[in-house]
């Protein structure tokens, strides 16, 4: 009778900050997804705002410039009514020479209840909740983890394919310097399925066995019979790091291309976390196809975050 | 005139006179004295029942940040830091700022450490300002007291500067200290590369980027017959160079630090700045080859590469925080945990850190032989005690050890036969 799928109604979501998908449990993630799908009809609504969170103060303290996820919080936050404040890292003390702390402690001194933070350097959000009271999301923390862009990737397939487990779930592109793939990959292998991963030697760091994933030798090992297949925006260089020749190269050698995916499952998903370079990642027949899932990503987006806003004001 | 001691019921360790005996030690006038010598004036009796007695230790690789970062340390904190630890001496590095390259600089050092705990030997650089470019005047420095060279925290990229580095600091019978490393490989990195970096998303330094300029080096003190020593070893592949190295008779010393065999990258995980150090802690596999290479002569010394930051340079984003830890008061309980394991013994625990830094630098220590100077340390290897924010003696705090409870401490250290530390307080320290 019970099948441990049920487990979830009675589930204890205790997490006072969102730090990473390492830090959820399977139990949870699946808890955050359902939170999400419910609040996803709040967007199709003609009135898209319920007061689940009026009264609440939410700042979004972006280090790293960010139209996407920064929009979508702002969003997510107002659907539930609270009250959001941006501070850019243009518009912030951070220009001036003031410590990640020193911001932190003047935040912290007007009581916001939430602060979402998105930063270059990789445990900043982490360090952010020891000066802080507010409950603290990450929204992209250097080369870690962006755990509900992660989150949202896993409602869309699972939107799509009606479950997680067991599914071959293949990542293609820059994983080394990819927070993305990151959550990505701990959260997928977290809900049982199969992650796969390939790229050019040059971006794929070592150990990432150890995350879950299983790097793969070749695009068509990676893409046969693949459930979904995630595509990265691709950097050329980084800090003069010569990680790839051209474009022309990578779109030769890595880029998936409609005859790519023929290797795939027929019902695979094409994702992107975007923006796409067109052309060189994926190839711009394969983003506009009928696979690809990609605007239902962004539409996901906001609906995990408002679960996220939801879960950690003590809400389950 | 000063004080006479003698120390009662020691267990007095002395490998390079082949001693390891229960008994007494008498010093007078500074001096070690001979079994049946007697004092002349009054002598003071401490008993060291349950103690060690071995010749004072000699920390080959410090940074006392004085002249420039004094806010970080000076001499007389981070000496005071040293005696507390059980240093009778110690060897500091020439990143101040200025850069200690030049005599007057040398000079400026020795005068401030007239006023320390802990005698001070000055490692001059080897290039102007360590930028790598062309020799600083080793001739100037040896005059004015340098013991060794070193562009430690920079190293040296260009191979013929090394080599003529090399060659030109043996004409002043001076002894290269090189820190071994490949920056073009690290660049990016702020921690050991593997698979806890992958998992906290920070770009690794390779192990590789130690070995290249460890072979390189060895390489040149091979073909041009000068000894070079390497700083703070880290990998499995540094340490089997050396070993071979020595086994086909080149001239190559080296040293570790105790973060290397007591912590891995692991240390990292939470984002912890008071792990972040270059070289970076490693992986499980190369903290037991560094054991291992302690236990068989591969490495000849135990140097804590004391670097003192404040929280300005550590409570910052791990990306942008400075390398380094203190080490001075947490070296000897971490090297005796691994005589308390069994991996080395404690006639190699003073080879380790007295006798053969004494030996690389060419400096007076490391021996309790009658007649020299009394440089002396009195080791309570049972002695527990919490390393804690509030007992920390350096002006600095970062330390990874904060909060753990170790075995083993000084408990009397003695420079010229004057009591630079005393734990219980029996005896006056030297005030300043
Ligand atoms: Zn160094």
């Amino acid at each position: 009778m019970n099948s441990g799928k049920t487990m979830t109604t009675g589930c204890h979501f205790s997490h006072k900050h969102i730090l990473g998908i390492e830090h959820l449990s399977a139990e949870h993630i699946d808890h955050i997804l359902q939170t999400a799908e419910s609040f996803k009809e709040i967007s199709g609504r003609s009135i898209k705002k319920v007061p689940t969170l009026r009264g609440r103060t939410i700042v979004n303290l972006f280090f790293e410039p960010s139209t996407r996820t920064r929009l979508s919080f702002e969003i997510a936050a107002k659907r539930m009514s609270a009250d959001t404040f941006n501070i850019s890292a243009s518009t912030s003390s951070a220009t001036k020479g003031e410590t990640l702390i020193d911001t932190a402690r003047n935040i912290s001194a007007m009581h916001p209840d939430i602060i979402i933070i998105r930063h270059s350097c990789s445990g900043a959000p982490e360090m952010l909740t020891r000066y802080v009271r507010a409950s603290v999301i990450n929204a992209g923390d250097g080369t870690h983890e962006h755990p509900s862009q992660g989150l949202l990737d896993m409602m869309t397939v699972r939107e799509h394919k009606g479950r997680l487990d067991g599914l071959k779930i293949t990542i293609i592109g820059d994983i080394l310097h990819s927070r993305v793939a990151h959550s990505d990959i701990i959260g997928f292998a977290r809900m049982g399925s199969r992650v796969f991963v390939y790229g050019p030697a040059t971006l794929i760091p070592v150990g990432l066995e150890k995350l879950g994933a299983v790097v793969c030798g070749s695009l068509e090992e990676a893409v046969r019979d693949a459930d979904v297949v995630m595509t990265l925006r691709i950097q050329k260089e980084r800090q003069s790091d010569p990680l790839l020749p051209t474009f022309r190269e990578y779109a030769q050698s890595y880029g998936v291309t409609r005859e790519i995916m023929a290797l795939a499952r027929d019902d695979a998903l094409v994702m992107h976390p975007g923006p796409i370079n067109r052309g060189v990642e994926l190839m711009p027949d394969v983003a506009d196809s009928s696979q690809s899932v990609i605007l239902d990503q962004v539409t996901n987006g906001v609906a995990v975050r408002m679960a996220l806003l939801y879960l950690v004001m003590g809400n389950t | 005139m000063s004080q006479s001691w003698l120390l009662k019921n020691g267990r007095i360790i002395d490998p390079q006179n082949g001693v390891d005996r229960q008994g007494d030690l008498l010093v007078v006038h500074g001096t070690v004295a001979g079994p049946g010598e007697a004092a002349t004036d009054e002598v003071r009796e401490i008993d060291v029942q349950g103690c060690w007695i071995v010749p004072g230790l000699i920390d080959m690789h410090v940074h006392l940040r004085e002249p420039g970062e004094e806010y970080k340390e000076d001499i007389v904190s981070g000496t005071r830091a040293a005696a507390a630890g059980g240093f009778t001496a110690v060897a500091c590095m020439p990143n101040t700022r200025p850069v200690n390259d030049g005599m007057a600089v040398t000079i400026l050092i020795l005068q401030r450490a007239r006023d320390g705990f802990a005698r001070v030997y000055p490692v001059g650089a080897i290039s102007k300002s360590s930028r790598g470019e062309s020799l600083a005047e080793f001739g100037d420095m040896k005059a004015a007291g340098v013991v060794a060279l070193s562009d430690d925290g920079r190293p040296v990229r260009d191979s013929q500067l090394m080599r003529r580095a090399l060659e030109y600091a043996g004409d002043y019978g001076l002894r290269v200290i090189s820190h071994s490393e490949e920056q073009a490989l690290g660049r990016h990195g702020v921690m050991n590369e593997g698979v806890v970096s992958t998992s906290l998303g920070l770009m690794g330094i390779p192990t590789a980027a130690e070995s290249i300029m460890v072979y390189r080096d060895i390489a040149l003190a091979e073909y041009t017959g000068k000894p070079v020593h390497i700083a703070h070893v880290s990998t499995i592949m540094s340490l089997d160079l050396i070993r071979s190295a020595k086994a086909r008779g080149v001239r190559v010393t080296a040293e570790t630090a105790p973060h290397y065999f007591t912590l891995t990258d692991e240390a990292v995980a939470g984002y912890n700045t008071n792990a972040k150090m270059n070289p970076p802690l490693r992986s499980e596999p190369d903290r037991l080859a560094v054991c291992e290479a302690l236990a068989d002569g591969t490495l000849d010394a135990v140097a804590t590469d004391h670097a003192p930051h404040s929280t300005l340079e550590k409570e910052v984003e791990f990306d942008l925080a400075a390398n380094g830890i203190i080490g001075l008061e947490t070296s000897v309980p971490l090297t005796l945990a691994l005589v308390r394991q069994g991996l080395i013994d404690e006639k190699r625990f003073v080879e380790l850190l007295s006798v053969n830094p004494a030996g690389i630098l060419g400096v007076t220590g490391g021996s309790l032989a009658t007649g020299v100077p009394a440089d002396l340390t009195v080791i309570n290897p049972a002695l527990e005690f919490d390393y804690t924010q509030d007992t920390v003696v350096s002006r600095s705090r970062n330390s990874p050890f904060l909060g753990w409870r170790l075995q083993g401490r000084a408990v009397l250290t003695m420079v010229d036969g004057r009591v630079m530390y005393d734990l219980n307080q029996r005896c006056e320290q030297r005030s300043s």
